[in-house]
C-alpha cells in the first residue's frame, strides 16, 4: 500500500482582486507530492507557480479547495495557528537568501530555534550541526555581508533544515547565483533529499536546477500540464 | 516576544546618522522638559528651605507677603506671653519682631536696578534661624547701621562688598559680612538691625513677626488662641507653609509654560521618530515578509518595531538627563511675583524628575513609533516577500 | 523652470515622509512664533509708554509711598504740564487666582485720562465717574474677561489696604490702538484716601508714585533730574524716570525668564533641525542610483547636488509658510487664554521676518551635508548602491 503523500492538494483555486478586476492565478490544482520527493514547479511568468509554493507553504490562503500537508488541512487553520505549524512544518529557501543583515550567521540560523522552547544550550548544539552540515562551521560569526552568494544560501539553507521540518519550499534558490556557487547549492539540497529524506519543493526557471530533481511539474496559465511544448524541445536539445 | 533584542538594538546601530538625529531631537525635548521640572524643583526646594516647621509666622490679615503686612507693637508684645511660645533657658520669649522692605541693587555687570528684600532683625531673629551662618565677616552689631547680605546678594549684586556702603533711607549701611542661608531664600536677603530700620523708614508697626514654637503640634492650638482672640486680627501660618505659597506664582507659571513647550516641542520630535520608523519599515520590507514566513507573529512584529522606537526614545531621553543634570552647576536670579523681589534658586535634579523624564521619553517613543510598528505588523507575507 | 518642476515632484514621491517632515515644520516654526511673540509680549509696558510722561517714585523702592504734597511742588518745576497721582491697589477679586488677577489702581480722577489719550472714553461715563466717589474706570480687555458692565458692583478685598472696598462700574475705555493695554481698574484716589484717614490715618495722604507729564519730549532727561534735585536730602528722595525706562526696569527684573524663553525657542529650531536632516539623509541615501544614473548621463555634480538641495529648501519653505500663517489664529487663542498675564499678545513682523530666516536656515543646513554627498557620488559606486 503506498504511504500517504506527505502534500495533497484537491481542486486548490487563488485568485487575486486588482482594483474591480478579478485574476485568476490557480484554477482547479490538484496534485499529490509523496514523502522524500524532490519536485520541481517549472512554468512561464505569470503561470503561478510561485503562488501555489507559497500556498503550500503556508504563507498565503487559497480561494478554494483542499491542501493538506502532512495528514493536516492547512486551509482550516487561522493565522496564528498557521503561524505555528510553519515554524514547525515548513523550512525555506529564497532567491535573494533573506538573512538579517544585522545578525550573523550563528544567529541567523537559530532564529527559527527562538520559536521552541528549547534551551540555549540547546540551540546552540542544532545551529554548531546545521552549520557543519552547509560546510559553515567556521564562519558562524560571519554577517551576510562578509559572506558571498553561495554562503550565504547555504547559512539560509541551514535555516531552513534547523526546526527538522516536513519539507522544504525553495523559491528560484539558484536565481541570482553563479554557475559553481548554484552547482553547490543543488548538490546541497540533493544530499538533503538523498541522505535525511526531506521533501524539497522547488519552483526554477533554471534547466540544471531541474536536472535536480526527480520530478517536474509544468504550470501554464494556472493549470498543471503534463509536459509543455517548449520543455520538451528544450530536453531533446540536452540528450 | 521572541524577535531578539540584538536584531533591535543593531538596526539602530547599523544606521548611526538617522539614530543620531532621531535620538538628538528627543534629547533636545527632553532636556528642556527636565531643565523645567529641575527649575521648579529648585525653586520650590529654597523656598521651603527657608521655613523651619517649628517656627510660626504672623502677619496681617490678608497680607499676601511680608511687605504689605503689619503688626502693631501691642500685638506684637501680645503675642511674646502666649504661652505656646517657646522660651530661651533664660525665659526669654523666642519670638522676632522684623521689618522687611525693599531697596534697589544693581545687578552685576548690568546698571539696571532690581528689587531686594531688606528685613531687619533682633538678635532673637538670628536664633530662629539655625541655618544661617556666616562665612565673610562678620554678623552686625545690634544697634548699629551695619548691614550683612546673604551669599546670592555677594555673588549677584554690585555695591555690596564687606566695607562698601549702600546708601537708602537717607543713611548710610555698612556691609560687614556675608552669611550662607543653606540655599533658602534668605540667601537673597540683606539683614540689619530691626530698631536701626524701623527708626531709618519712620516706621511704628512691625512688618512681621515670627515665632519658635515649643512643639510643632502646638501650631493648631496656637492658631485658635488667636483666631479667637479680637485683639490679634493677624494670619498665622507655619513658616514652611508660608514659603510654600509665596513660591506658588512663580512655580505655577515655571510650571505651565515649562510643560506646555515640552509637549509642543515633543510633537515635533515624536514626528521625526515616526518618519525614522516608517523608513525602517519600508526598509526592511523583506526582512518582516521573512520573519513572519519563519512563523514570527504579527504581534512580535508589532512590539519589535515598537521596542525600536523606545530604544530610540530612551537613548535621547537618558542623552537629555544627562545633559540636563549639568544645569544644577547654575544658579539663576529672577523676580518672585509674589514678593516682588529677587530670589536666587537653582536647578534641583530629583529622582522623580529622573523618573518622569524616563517616563516621558518612552511615551514620545511609543506615540512617534506606534502607527509604524502598526504598518509593519499588517503586513502580508506575500506582499513583503516580494519587494525583496 | 524644469528644475523646480522637479524638485516639487520629488518632493511628492514619497508623501508620507514629506507630510511628516513639513508637518514638523508647521509645528516648529509655530512654536518658535509664539515664543518670539511671548518675549515682545513682556516688553508690552515699554511699548505703550509715551515719550511726554515720566513716572516720579520714591528712591528706596517702589515699595515707599511719596507725600502727597509733592504732587504740587513737582507741577511747580519748568517743563511739567500736569501731575497725577496713582497708587497701585493691590486688591483681591474673588480669590488669589491668576484667572481672577486685574491691576488696579487709586488715580487723580479730575486728570488722569487727560493724560493718557491712549484709553478712549465715552464723555457721559467719564463725567459720571468723576462724581462717584466710588466709581471705577475699567479697560475693554477687563469688562470682557469678567462680563463687567457699567452699573455692575466690583467688591475687593485689600490686601495692602485692608478692609472690603465696593466701586461701582462707571465706565468702560477703549483701546487706541492694539499696543493700548486694557485690563486695569482705575478708581478715586479720594475715596482710598478718606477711607485711609478714617481706618490707618498714618497711612493717608500718601502716593505710591506720580505720573508727571511734561510739555517736550526731547527734555525729558533734564525735567527729570530737576524734580530729583527738589527732593534731594528730604524724608523722601525721588527717583524720576521716563515711563518707557519705568516699565523696562520691572521686565529687567524678570530678565532671566525672559532670556531663558528666547533660548528655548532656539531649541525648538534645533530639534526641527535634527529631524530635517534626517529626512533628508535617509532620502539623498535611498536615491543614490539615480543621482548616479543622472551623472552618467551628463548631468553635472552641481545640478545633482542642487536636488537635493532644493528639494529641502524647498520642504522648509511650505512648512514655513503653513507655519507662519497659523501663527496668527494660533496666537488669538493664546492671548484669549492669557488675557490675564498677557494683556498684549500680537504677532510682530520681526517675528515674522525672524521664522522665515529660521526656515530659511533649517532648509539649507539640512541639505547641505547631503547635497555635497550626492553631487560626489562617484557613477560606479552609485548604481551599485543597493541601499
Amino acid at each position: 500500500m503506498a504511504e500517504r503523500p506527505i502534500v495533497s492538494i484537491s481542486h486548490l483555486s487563488k485568485s487575486y482582486r486588482r482594483g474591480d478586476q478579478v485574476v485568476p492565478v490557480l484554477r482547479d490544482i490538484t496534485l499529490d507530492i509523496a514523502r522524500g520527493e524532490f519536485i520541481a514547479l517549472m512554468g512561464p511568468s505569470g503561470s503561478g507557480k510561485s503562488t501555489l509554493l507559497n500556498l503550500i507553504a503556508g504563507i498565503d490562503k487559497p480561494d478554494a479547495g483542499t491542501l493538506l500537508v502532512d495528514g493536516e488541512d492547512i486551509t482550516t487553520l487561522g493565522e496564528a495557528d498557521l503561524a505555528d505549524w510553519r515554524a514547525s512544518h515548513v523550512g525555506f529557501v529564497f532567491q535573494f537568501y533573506n538573512l538579517m543583515p544585522v545578525l550573523d550567521a550563528f544567529e541567523n540560523v537559530e532564529l527559527p530555534l527562538l520559536l521552541t522552547s528549547l534551551s540555549r544550550r540547546e540551540r546552540r548544539e542544532r545551529v554548531e550541526t546545521a552549520l557543519g552540515l552547509v560546510g559553515l562551521a567556521d564562519r558562524m560569526e560571519h554577517y551576510p555581508n562578509e559572506l558571498s552568494g553561495g554562503q550565504q544560501q547555504r547559512v539560509a539553507i541551514a535555516r531552513a533544515i534547523i526546526t527538522d521540518p516536513a519539507i522544504i519550499v525553495a523559491d528560484e534558490p539558484t536565481g541570482d547565483l553563479d554557475r559553481k556557487s548554484a552547482e553547490e547549492i543543488l548538490g546541497l539540497l540533493r544530499r538533503l533529499n538523498a541522505e535525511m529524506a526531506k521533501t524539497v519543493i522547488m519552483v526554477t526557471h533554471d534547466w540544471h536546477a531541474v536536472e535536480s530533481a526527480r520530478r517536474v511539474t509544468h504550470l501554464e496559465k494556472g493549470e498543471l500540464v503534463d509536459e509543455p511544448a517548449g520543455a520538451r524541445a528544450e530536453r531533446n536539445k540536452r540528450l | 516576544m521572541k524577535i531578539p533584542l540584538s536584531y533591535i538594538f543593531r538596526n539602530l546601530w547599523t544606521r548611526k546618522l538617522t539614530t543620531l538625529l532621531t535620538a538628538g531631537g528627543m534629547g533636545l525635548v527632553v532636556f528642556v522638559f527636565a531643565a523645567v521640572l529641575m527649575l521648579d524643583a529648585g525653586l520650590r526646594r529654597t523656598l521651603v528651605s527657608t521655613g523651619s516647621p517649628g517656627n510660626a509666622i504672623l502677619l496681617r490679615q490678608s497680607s499676601q507677603t511680608e511687605i504689605q503686612s503689619a503688626v502693631y507693637r501691642d500685638q506684637a508684645s501680645l503675642l511674646e506671653t502666649l504661652p505656646e511660645v517657646a522660651r530661651s533657658p533664660s525665659g526669654e520669649p523666642l519670638a522676632s519682631k522684623e521689618t522687611v522692605v525693599l531697596i534697589s541693587l544693581a545687578k552685576r555687570g548690568t546698571d539696571k536696578p532690581s528689587n531686594i528684600m531688606v528685613r531687619g532683625l533682633p538678635p532673637s531673629g538670628l536664633a530662629l534661624r539655625p541655618q544661617v551662618r556666616i562665612v565673610d565677616g562678620r554678623m552686625f552689631r545690634p544697634g548699629s547701621s551695619e548691614i550683612v547680605v546673604g551669599s546670592a546678594i555677594a555673588r549677584d549684586f554690585d555695591g555690596v562688598e564687606i566695607g562698601e556702603r549702600l546708601r537708602f533711607a537717607g543713611r548710610e549701611w555698612t556691609v560687614v559680612g556675608t552669611f550662607d542661608a543653606g540655599k533658602s531664600g534668605f540667601d537673597s536677603e540683606v539683614w540689619g538691625d530691626v530698631d536701626q530700620m524701623m527708626q531709618a523708614f519712620r516706621r511704628t508697626v512691625y512688618s512681621s513677626m515670627i515665632v519658635r514654637l515649643r512643639d510643632p503640634s502646638d501650631f493648631d492650638a496656637f492658631a485658635r488662641r488667636i483666631a479667637t482672640d479680637q485683639r490679634l486680627v493677624l494670619d498665622v501660618k507655619r513658616e514652611p507653609q508660608f514659603y510654600e505659597e509665596q513660591s506658588k506664582s512663580l512655580s505655577q507659571f515655571i510650571s505651565i509654560l515649562g510643560v506646555s513647550l515640552s509637549i509642543i516641542f515633543s510633537i515635533g520630535a515624536m514626528i521625526g521618530a515616526m518618519i525614522t520608523m516608517y523608513a525602517a519599515v519600508s526598509n526592511r520590507t523583506a526582512e518582516i515578509g521573512t520573519l513572519r514566513a519563519l512563523g514570527f507573529r504579527r504581534a512580535s512584529i508589532l512590539v519589535a518595531f515598537l521596542a525600536e522606537s523606545v530604544l530610540l526614545a530612551l537613548v535621547g531621553g537618558a542623552a537629555g538627563l544627562v545633559l540636563a543634570s549639568f544645569l544644577q552647576a547654575f544658579t539663576i536670579t529672577t523676580m518672585n511675583f509674589q514678593s516682588f523681589s529677587q530670589l536666587a534658586f537653582g536647578f534641583d535634579l530629583t529622582a522623580r524628575i529622573v523618573a518622569l523624564t524616563l517616563l516621558f521619553s518612552l511615551a514620545m517613543g511609543v506615540v512617534g513609533g506606534f502607527l509604524p510598528s502598526v504598518r509593519a505588523a499588517r503586513l502580508e507575507i506575500v506582499d513583503a516577500l516580494r519587494a525583496a | 523652470m524644469y528644475y523646480l518642476k522637479l524638485v516639487f515632484k520629488n518632493i511628492f514621491r514619497h508623501r508620507l515622509r514629506s507630510a511628516l517632515t513639513i508637518a514638523g515644520l508647521v509645528v516648529a516654526i509655530l512654536a518658535f512664533g509664539l515664543l518670539q511673540t511671548v518675549v515682545h509680549a513682556w516688553y508690552a509696558g515699554a511699548d505703550m509708554a509715551s515719550a511726554t510722561r515720566l513716572i516720579t517714585r520714591n528712591a528706596t523702592s517702589l515699595v515707599f509711598p511719596l507725600p502727597i504734597y509733592y504732587r504740587e511742588r513737582i507741577k511747580a518745576i519748568g517743563g511739567v504740564k500736569a501731575v497725577a497721582v496713582s497708587n497701585w491697589f493691590g486688591g483681591i477679586y474673588k480669590d488669589q487666582s491668576y484667572g481672577n488677577f486685574f491691576p488696579q489702581f487709586a488715580v487723580d480722577q479730575d486728570i488722569w485720562f487727560d493724560l493718557y489719550p491712549e484709553f478712549r472714553t465715552r464723555p457721559d461715563e467719564l463725567l459720571a465717574w468723576k462724581k462717584d466717589r466710588q466709581g471705577a474706570m475699567i479697560g475693554r480687555q477687563l469688562a470682557d474677561q469678567h462680563g463687567f458692565k457699567v452699573g455692575d458692583t466690583i467688591p475687593l478685598q485689600g490686601a495692602i489696604f485692608p478692609g472690603t472696598w465696593e466701586f461701582h462700574v462707571s465706565g468702560i475705555f477703549e483701546p487706541r490702538d492694539d499696543t493700548t493695554i486694557t485690563r486695569q481698574m482705575y478708581f478715586h484716589w479720594d475715596y482710598l484716601n478718606e477711607e485711609m484717614k478714617k481706618k490707618f490715618p498714618k497711612r493717608a495722604e500718601y502716593a505710591g508714585l506720580f505720573v508727571v507729564q511734561i510739555d517736550d519730549g526731547s527734555r525729558a532727561a533734564e525735567v527729570s533730574q530737576a524734580i530729583d534735585r527738589e527732593f534731594r536730602n528730604s524724608l523722601a528722595e525721588t527717583l524720576t524716570e521716563t515711563e518707557k525706562a519705568f516699565q523696562l526696569g520691572f521686565v529687567a527684573q524678570t530678565e532671566t525668564i525672559v532670556m531663558a524663553v528666547r533660548v528655548v525657542s532656539f531649541v525648538v529650531i534645533l530639534i526641527i533641525f535634527a529631524v530635517v536632516a534626517n529626512t533628508m539623509a535617509m532620502t539623498a541615501r535611498e536615491r543614490l542610483a539615480e543621482y548616479a544614473t543622472l551623472k552618467a548621463l551628463g548631468f553635472g555634480p552641481g545640478f545633482v547636488g542642487a536636488l537635493i538641495l532644493g528639494e529641502s529648501v524647498m520642504i522648509t519653505a511650505i512648512g514655513g509658510a503653513i507655519g507662519i500663517l497659523a501663527t496668527f489664529p494660533v496666537a488669538a487663542v493664546f492671548k484669549s487664554l492669557l488675557g490675564a498675564m498677557f494683556p498684549v499678545f500680537r504677532v510682530a513682523p520681526d517675528t515674522i521676518a525672524l521664522q522665515c530666516l529660521a526656515a530659511l536656515a533649517v532648509g539649507l543646513a539640512a541639505g547641505i551635508v547631503p547635497s555635497v554627498r550626492a553631487a560626489r557620488v562617484r557613477i560606479v559606486e552609485g548604481l551599485r548602491y543597493i541601499g
